[in-house]
């Protein structure tokens, strides 16, 4: 591995990420072969669940799959803990807004996994409009025998009941069974781009482009309107919220990002309502980088809080920034994704690919992070050494344990061997979402309609 | 399943060598497990006859291991199966097996809907009282401990409700695992638990021995209500009204009055909204010197609150809170302590708390006496009347009676009536309605003159309402006036003017008038009936729109009980008998049934 490109600079050498020497090893890919591409098997969302046992994704044709981590085998010691479908439902369908004449999409935009409360498992898994309530459970018995029907399912003369019996249960085959628990709708007029469940246990917030709600997880047909950024001349309209998410430890805490690039942390203790943000996190423009796409290029895409929560990590279209909670003038770290795109923006603003929303997340020690580019790479920082690595999800390298190279991208001059041009990147390959096991070295990275997933090599 | 529990298919007494009885019983356990949701509720509802059925034994080794095991059901059979089990003592065999109940509960209890588990832990509360002593210690306790120490919080949150039964008859050395456990439930890592054993601490207290309550509950009331989630701390405060009514004022002073007034200004709204919303019962608990030392100067805050939301609730307990002071010195503390801050809600920013405050308002009057109430309370009456926002001033129209005992209405009226004329002309029609809905309130304290002389045009024009929801209103609140002031007054007065609609272009307004007068033949009697009413309604059968012909029909059944019978034959019947043969399918439907109803066939 050592062996692979030179040190430094962006595309550095084989990075060690979490601390020690890691390398990144190919583990499974999930989904067709095919190069054509179903729009319906896009991959809209990747979400592990606390213990990191199972692995949920949801798609564009509004189906979620959940797939779960198999108990390590000691008699094939080289599959470590693969995941495997659990199960496969149809979480939303597509819907007709008749008042407004407007299609609603299936697309599922987020899930999120509840805190385990019994044997069951729970998400919500939401759409444009409407959120929805999963329950996640197993089934390992069946009951037997009727009283008006034979074991072969005939019935029996009714006349011939001479004693009553009592269904006995009966292990059986194990089913994962998915049912819808709570609907939660008619809250959103405008696109939910975030649900986040509260570490009270019992609400959660959905966010939408001008505002934001609280619900309580048992009750659908009321929520609470916390922020709402709608002007009342909806052409004085200047930002919009573009993901939001609750503090992991304080209940009372959330932040909402805008497209103007800015986060807002806002306390609920202080107001019903919370338009009165407690702290705002922005970092002064440098006025030397000014250009026509400056605004376009610092909306933030997404919002993540460390698992600790001391610290939050945004993703703007060209870098991810690490925020102190407690320093609201500028990012205490600041990584850039592919900065070799800042000449091409021109390019990327023609093709759309300028508002594509990248995703990224923290390691379950919050030592690192990840977060998506395109031509199916992706990036990962580690932030004690500051050393990063680009990634590539391929079906090329997916061979059992095969350790992924490093690649890189060169930024005119000569290209060496190894190295990518920058014109010959795939911009409709993008990785816009990915997710890291909170315990261990495993990542599920969503390259279009294929599910990678990734684990540390053991020796 | 269901086909063959048809009737038909029930076999008869003769016949076959089966026992028939027993055929009824195997269709309900069959449908235990039916595809159809209703038919296992069905069932479920009816599993005390299966047990009868099946006998205590069989009920105890075949039915009852059936059912802890069936937990995968919807909520709505578990919910029903939890509250059978609460009842099955008897068909188990009495108290002596009281706790072969208990592994079913048990397994509801762990469920993630909150109702299921709900109902669960009040069965389950319900059989621990029929357990003998021997067997409380030896079933239920243990099934306590291990909710307690269950995996999953589900289960922890309802070993919480089950302390507060098994303590009283648990021996001492029970009673101290007991509390142990309790305690280390009020720590628990998930909010979820917290919640729960803050939610019954006060019911747990209740049990405790007053030392136990001291030394053990205490502290746990004090950390809860210092907890890291607001959504604990806030619990907690319904906790202090238990504690504080258990503790003796000095205890009281010193134990638990510093939370309380941390909680009064806990940096979380939602804390000081609960300590606003349970202002009452905190006073009744903490008695009322400590309400005078404490508890006014902490409500004041409340009534000048920076979140609406807390003044609001503040603002609703103005009356109770004044109300329950000691009548001894009650007026002094009104007028010096409340009433100046009163005043400044009077003005809030908020609509809801205005709106609070006009719905209670209004009570203080009887409190404080004639003089005060017109020195001090009338003006700010006068204020609210005015106030921008409808609810306020639809408030305290609607409270009005509180004033008239004290001081009459007639102080009110000059203020009363332009604020009812534009209430009566909102724009929202939801306001117009709220407001009719006060209009016999009104006349009945006003008086008939001034009624009609100034509110009659209003209830009049009403009718003529281009939202149905209005002119029905008004239609019924024309029949409640008519109650109120009699029937020669409606003959002066309403009959003419609604009779006069009868002739409108417009037919919506036409259909009125029959509304009119199916509202008010009864009250105006058989006399006004015949001679004013009939004749319009039988003109109206020839109207040329089929909408009001057919209601002429149902005007006609409506009325036809109150008509002698001369009239009902030689007036009603030909013209119901002529709208039978009309060309349109409901006019004719709806005068076979007058006929049919009036028997005039």
């Amino acid at each position: 591995m050592a062996g692979a490109g030179g040190g430094g600079g962006v595309g550095g050498g084989p990075a060690p990420m979490g601390g020690s020497d890691l390398q990144w090893c190919f583990s499974q890919v999930k989904g067709a072969i095919d190069e054509d591409v179903a729009e319906a098997d896009i991959i809209s969302t990747v979400e592990f669940n606390y213990s990191g046992d199972l692995l949920a994704t949801g798609d564009k044709g509004g189906r979620v799959v959940i797939f779960q981590k198999e108990q390590e085998n000691k008699s094939r010691p080289h599959s470590r803990g693969e995941y495997n479908v659990y199960s496969t439902f149809q979480s939303h369908e597509p819907e007709f807004d008749y008042l407004k004449s407007l299609e609603i999409e299936e697309k599922i935009n987020k899930i999120r996994w509840l805190p385990q409360q019994n044997a069951a498992h729970f998400l919500l898994s939401t759409n444009d409009k409407t959120i929805k309530l999963w329950k996640i459970s197993e089934r390992d018995k069946r009951a037997e025998g009727y009283n008006l029907k034979d074991e072969d399912g005939r019935l029996r003369d009714p006349f011939r009941i001479t004693a009553l019996r009592v269904p006995i249960l009966k292990p059986m085959d194990l089913m994962v069974e998915a049912s819808p628990r709570r609907i939660f709708a008619n809250a959103h007029t405008y696109h939910i781009n975030s649900i986040s469940v509260n570490s009270d246990h019992e609400t959660y917030l959905s966010a939408d482009d001008l505002r934001v709600n609280l619900w309580h997880l048992e009750i659908t047909d009321r929520s609470f309107n916390i922020v709402d950024i709608k002007p009342v001349n909806m052409e004085e309209l200047t930002e919009v919220i573009t993901a939001a998410e609750f503090h992991p430890h304080q209940c009372n805490v959330f932040v909402y990002s805008s497209s103007k690039g800015t986060i807002r942390l806002c306390d609920m203790r202080s107001s019903a309502l919370c338009d009165r943000h407690s702290k705002f996190f922005e970092e002064p423009e440098d006025p030397s980088s000014r250009s026509f796409f400056s605004e376009i290029i610092s909306s933030i895409s997404d919002v993540k809080f460390s698992h600790s929560g001391r610290y939050m990590m945004t993703r703007d279209y060209l870098s991810v920034k690490v925020w102190d909670l407690n320093m609201e003038t500028r990012p205490v770290e600041t990584y850039q994704v592919h900065e070799y795109l800042r000449s091409k923006l021109c390019s990327l603003y023609e093709n759309d690919c300028i508002f594509d929303k990248f995703e990224c997340c923290w390691n379950g020690s919050d030592g690192a992070l990840m977060t998506g580019s395109y031509n199916n790479f992706f990036r990962m920082f580690d932030r004690s050494t500051r050393r990063d690595v680009t990634l590539e999800a391929s079906r090329e390298s997916s061979k059992p344990r095969a350790i992924l190279k490093p690649r890189k991208v060169c930024t005119g001059g000569k290209r060496r061997k190894d190295e990518i041009s920058v014109d010959s990147l795939d911009f409709n390959k993008k990785i816009l979402h990915t997710a890291w096991h909170p315990l261990q070295n495993i990542i599920a990275v969503a390259a279009t309609n294929n599910l990678y997933i990734f684990q540390d090599k053991v020796n | 399943m269901a086909g063959a529990a048809g009737p038909g298919r029930v076999p008869g007494a003769a016949g076959g060598d089966g026992d028939d009885s027993l055929y009824p019983i195997a269709v309900l356990i069959d449908e235990l497990r039916n595809e159809d949701v209703q038919l296992r509720l069905n069932s479920i509802k009816k599993l005390s006859t299966i047990a009868l059925a099946l006998g205590v034994e069989r009920t105890r080794t075949e039915l009852l291991p059936f059912l802890t095991d069936t937990i995968y059901d919807e909520d709505e059979v578990l919910l029903a199966l939890a509250e059978q089990l609460g009842n099955f003592t008897v068909l188990v065999g009495g108290p002596d097996f009281a706790h072969c109940l208990l592994p079913p509960l048990e397994s509801l209890a762990t469920v993630e809907e909150t109702v299921v588990r709900d109902k669960a832990v009040e069965s389950l509360r319900q059989i621990s009282q029929e357990h003998t002593p021997v067997a409380l210690e030896a079933h239920f306790v243990p099934l306590v401990k291990r909710l307690a120490s269950g995996d999953w919080f589900t289960s922890r949150t309802s070993a919480c409700g089950l302390f507060s039964v098994c303590y009283p008859r648990a021996s001492s050395t029970v009673k101290a695992e007991i509390r142990q456990h309790f305690c280390s439930l009020c720590s628990d890592d998930t909010p979820m638990v917290r919640r729960a054993a803050a939610s019954k601490l006060g019911e747990f207290a209740k049990v405790l021995e007053l030392e136990s309550v001291k030394n053990e509950i205490v502290p746990l009331f004090t950390n809860l209500a210092s907890d890291e989630q607001d959504s604990v701390r806030l619990l907690a405060v319904e906790a202090c009204v238990s504690i504080a009514q258990l503790l003796s004022q000095n205890d009281l002073e010193t134990l638990v009055m510093p939370t309380l007034r941390q909680a009064a200004e806990d940096k979380s709204w939602r804390v000081r909204y609960m300590v606003a919303d349970k202002f009452s019962e905190l006073q009744k608990a903490v008695g009322p010197e400590i309400t005078q030392n404490d508890l006014v100067p902490a409500f004041q805050n409340l009534l000048k609150d920076c979140e609406a939301e807390v003044r609001a609730a503040a603002a609703h307990k103005v009356k109770e809170l004044c109300e329950n002071l000691p009548v001894d010195g009650r007026e002094t503390i009104i007028m010096n302590h409340i009433l100046p801050f009163v005043k400044e809600l009077v003005s809030d920013s908020n609509q809801h708390v205005k709106s609070a405050l006009a719905s209670v308002i209004m009570g203080l009057s009887t409190i404080l006496g004639k003089e005060n109430t017109i020195e001090h309370l009338l003006p700010l009456f006068l204020a609210q009347l005015k106030d921008e926002c409808p609810e306020v001033r639809l408030n305290i129209i609607s409270n009005l009676d509180c004033v008239n005992e004290v001081i009459g209405i007639r102080q009110l009226s000059q203020s009363l009536l332009p604020a009812i004329v534009e209430l009566a002309e909102d724009a929202k029609w939801r306001v117009r309605l709220a407001i009719i809905e006060y209009m016999p309130l009104l006349a009945g304290q006003l008086g008939v003159e001034f009624f009609d002389e100034k509110l009659n045009s209003l209830c009049m024009a009403w009718l003529v309402d281009h939202v149905y929801a209005i002119r029905e209103a008004a239609t019924n609140n024309l029949m409640k006036l008519v109650e109120k002031f009699g029937a020669d007054w409606a003959q002066n007065t309403i009959v003419p003017k609604v009779l006069g609609m009868a002739n409108d272009p417009n037919y919506l307004h036409r259909m009125t008038t029959l509304f009119c007068i199916n509202a008010l033949s009864e009250a105006c009697g058989q006399e006004i009936t015949t001679k004013q009413m009939l004749p319009i309604v039988l003109k109206m059968a020839g109207d040329q729109v089929a909408n009001v012909r057919f209601n002429v029909a149902k005007s006609l059944q409506k009325i036809g009980p109150i008509l002698d019978s001369s009239a009902l034959h030689v007036e009603v019947k030909p013209v119901l008998q002529k709208l039978g043969q009309d060309e349109d399918m409901d006019v004719k439907y709806f005068a076979q049934e007058a006929i049919n109803v009036l028997a005039l066939a």
